[in-house]
């Protein structure tokens, strides 16, 4: 039982970090119509400028910076890239956006090279018991910093003149550009907040029991991507629920590996992948999706 | 479904443009001779270039094959896939099963095999990548563009680790090496009979080097002719819209359970030449990095064009080889580990750069820029006749895939 509270707890504290990309993944889907392959490497950009320059001038600098920097770099693929393809089809996009992820994924890599960069963290890699169930303490600072952000995120997307102005241009792109709305600002901002979700992210992600920044983050910042399909791309509630989920089924694969030794060992890295293709099965628009109708 | 539908079927086609009529006679003599001297220069290479050439050569067919099936499945149907790492390996695997032999080598005495000639692994190979490309074919049906990309995906990841685990099929982490190939008794190895034409041994390269040919053109002339045909014509209605394409008649969930059968089963073959190519198998070698190369392939050369998807392989699976062998000679580029860019991360930001540039400036690749070269030389030689042609420009084709159907 406390095995299974602490994976509980695992797997939703892994979930939060997840929900934070997918997030970003579905907002940008929702103001551009792009599917950005790009938050893999955005979110690796986030935690090798943060383990690069906490450093020379301090760990909370460094993670503002870091935050900034991704935040910029997501900027400017929008408004050098994206922006320039507006009304392209959504396949355009999203090979472009591979593109975009193989230049910046490349440099990093190679940056990084076969090193493990450490961010250092103050709170460190020591972990907490609450009643018996263990958990690093970063990934319950993840789960609180995580829980703040998103539920700040949907305040805002409810009641600020962004939100209203995204959700707007979500809904109906042209009535909402003939309203006055302008979209190249929307989308920018999207932008901008997913690459900053993605650098708090890539925070936590490369803490404790992270080893620390490698290439292999990447990978882990991929498994957002059945999170943000599970819930449905274009539902940002579907996103929080898919994040979960993904964090759950994840933490619980590790944690019984014994029991599904038939199935190999680390099939808890695929099982978001067995997890989304079983959901899209039966939902092919994911849970939450708006569902696609043909009107002819 | 007979006359009234052709017009509009080829106003959706982007098949080599078929210009204004008064460029049929030339074309008509001139393509055939082009045609004809390319497959001489092909045909002669072995005689002059030595092993290393021919090897990339091999390795640029083999993947041309793949990337002429992804085309088939991307660039003619506007289904994006990221799956095709996950065929290739199916493929590759297959062979290796079916034609290897049990035990292995040394340590790893648990490998199995069923120890069959080459050429039988070689269609089982091509058989069983169609298999698993119709197995998924139900999923891809259900999900729409962008949902059957990231589905594809998984797809990659699951394939990895299931390679990684079954280790008395695939010989797990370390993989394992693939047998050589023979066709009826003839080995494709160095000797065995040991062969010289005009002169010059052929070894194991010069050998390959014809298969390779012989399969890349089979496949290409395949692509060819599906795309002009019936299916092709469908699957392109499909592409551009899947309401017009049903209600033309086009059963949209059959074709698009075809277009993977076949896309696929091209994967399959490729994956083959791949595992002859190295010489053995691994699971690093089916990571989602190959699917992504795939696609650049498709990209760069031109989504929709056949000739435009071997060029693409020509440009991605040659660029980084070429680049280990120069680096010494090329700028910025050097050998792993003195400092600067090695070769394998040059040809990545090579090919990641090109694919924005691509998309961004042109979006038909490089089969737009040559259809404009062509174009271009046409009329530059005959500019009299440029007033009575009406519009000389070529057609563009429609080069960005329609995204399924209009949907708000």
């Amino acid at each position: 039982m406390t095995q299974f509270l602490s994976l509980l707890l695992n797997g939703v504290s892994l979930g939060a970090i997840y929900a934070l990309i997918a997030l970003g993944f579905v907002i940008i889907f929702k103001a551009s119509e792009v599917v950005s392959f790009t938050q893999g490497s955005l979110l690796l950009l986030g935690a090798y400028t943060m383990a690069r320059l906490s450093g020379p001038i301090g760990f909370l600098p460094a993670v503002l910076v870091g935050i900034l920097v991704t935040a910029l770099a997501a900027f400017l693929i929008e408004r050098l890239v994206i922006n320039r393809l507006r009304g392209a089809p959504v396949i355009s996009l999203a090979i472009v956006t591979i593109g975009v992820d193989i230049i910046l994924l490349t440099e990093l890599i190679r940056r990084i090279g076969p090193d493990i960069l450490n961010v250092p963290h103050p709170w460190g890699g020591e972990s907490v018991r609450i009643g018996g169930v263990g958990i690093s303490q970063n990934r319950l600072i993840a789960m609180v910093v995580a829980g703040l952000l998103i539920v700040v995120f949907f305040v805002l997307f409810k009641y600020s003149s962004w939100g209203v102005a995204m959700r707007a241009s979500a809904e109906d792109g042209e009535t909402a550009a003939l309203m006055g709305i302008r979209q190249g600002r929307v989308s920018a901002v999207a932008w901008i907040v997913a690459g900053a979700l993605a650098a708090v992210a890539a925070l936590f992600l490369v803490g404790a029991p992270t080893p620390g920044v490698s290439a292999a983050a990447y990978t882990v910042a991929l498994r957002a991507f059945p999170a943000a399909i599970l819930g449905g791309l274009d539902s940002t509630g579907g996103a929080l629920v898919g994040g979960l989920l993904i964090g759950l089924a994840e933490s619980f694969a590790a944690g019984y590996q014994e029991h599904l030794l038939f199935l190999g060992r680390g099939f808890g890295e695929v099982v978001p992948y067995v997890v989304m293709i079983a959901v899209l099965l039966v939902r092919p628009s994911g849970l939450f999706g708006t569902k696609e109708l043909t009107r002819v | 479904m007979s006359e009234q539908t052709l017009p509009a079927a080829r106003g959706a086609t982007r098949a080599p443009a078929r210009p204004a009529s008064n460029a049929r006679p030339r074309r008509s003599l001139l393509r055939p001779l082009l045609t004809a001297a390319l497959l001489v220069v092909l045909l002669a290479v072995p005689f002059y270039v030595d092993e290393f050439w021919l090897r990339t050569g091999f390795a640029v067919f083999g993947a041309a094959v793949g990337a002429i099936g992804l085309n088939l499945l991307v660039g003619t149907t506007g289904q994006l896939s990221l799956a095709h790492a996950f065929f290739l390996a199916v493929g590759a695997y297959s062979y290796v099963y079916v034609s290897g032999e049990s035990g292995g080598l040394g340590t790893r005495a648990e490998l199995q095999g069923l120890g069959a000639p080459p050429v039988v692994g070689m269609v089982v190979g091509v058989l069983l990548a169609g298999l698993a490309g119709l197995v998924f074919s139900p999923i891809a049906a259900r999900l729409r563009g962008i949902y059957l990309g990231v589905a594809s995906l998984g797809l990659v990841f699951i394939g990895v680790h299931v390679i990684n685990t079954w280790t008395p099929v695939t010989g797990g982490f370390n993989g394992r090496s693939a047998p050589q190939f023979s066709l009826f008794g003839f080995s494709f190895g160095n000797d065995d009979p040991p062969l010289a034409v005009l002169g010059v041994p052929f070894r194991e390269a010069e050998r390959l080097w014809y298969l390779g040919l012989v399969l890349a053109l089979a496949g290409y002339v395949f692509a060819r002719n599906l795309l002009r045909s019936r299916p092709g014509r469908a699957l392109q209605t499909l592409r551009d819209s899947e309401v017009a394409a049903s209600v033309m008649g086009v059963n949209v969930q059959a074709y698009k359970a075809r277009v993977f059968l076949v896309s696929s089963m091209y994967a399959g073959l490729s994956g083959v030449l791949y595992a002859l190519s190295i010489g053995s198998v691994a699971p690093e070698s089916f990571t989602l990095v190959v699917s992504i190369q795939y696609l650049a392939m498709v990209v760069l050369g031109g989504l929709g064009s056949v000739g435009g998807a071997a060029l693409g392989a020509l440009f991605v699976t040659a660029l980084p080889l070429v680049f280990q062998r120069y680096a010494d000679v090329l700028p910025l580029v050097s050998a792993p580990g003195q400092g600067g860019i090695s070769a394998s991360f040059a040809a990545r930001y090579l090919y990641g750069a090109a694919i924005v540039l691509v998309i961004l400036f042109e979006p038909a690749g490089l089969a737009g820029i040559a259809q404009r070269l062509r174009s271009g030389l046409r009329r530059g030689r005959a500019p009299a006749r440029r007033a009575d042609a009406a519009p000389t420009s070529p057609p563009t084709p429609s080069d960005r895939p329609a995204q399924g159907s209009e949907t708000r």
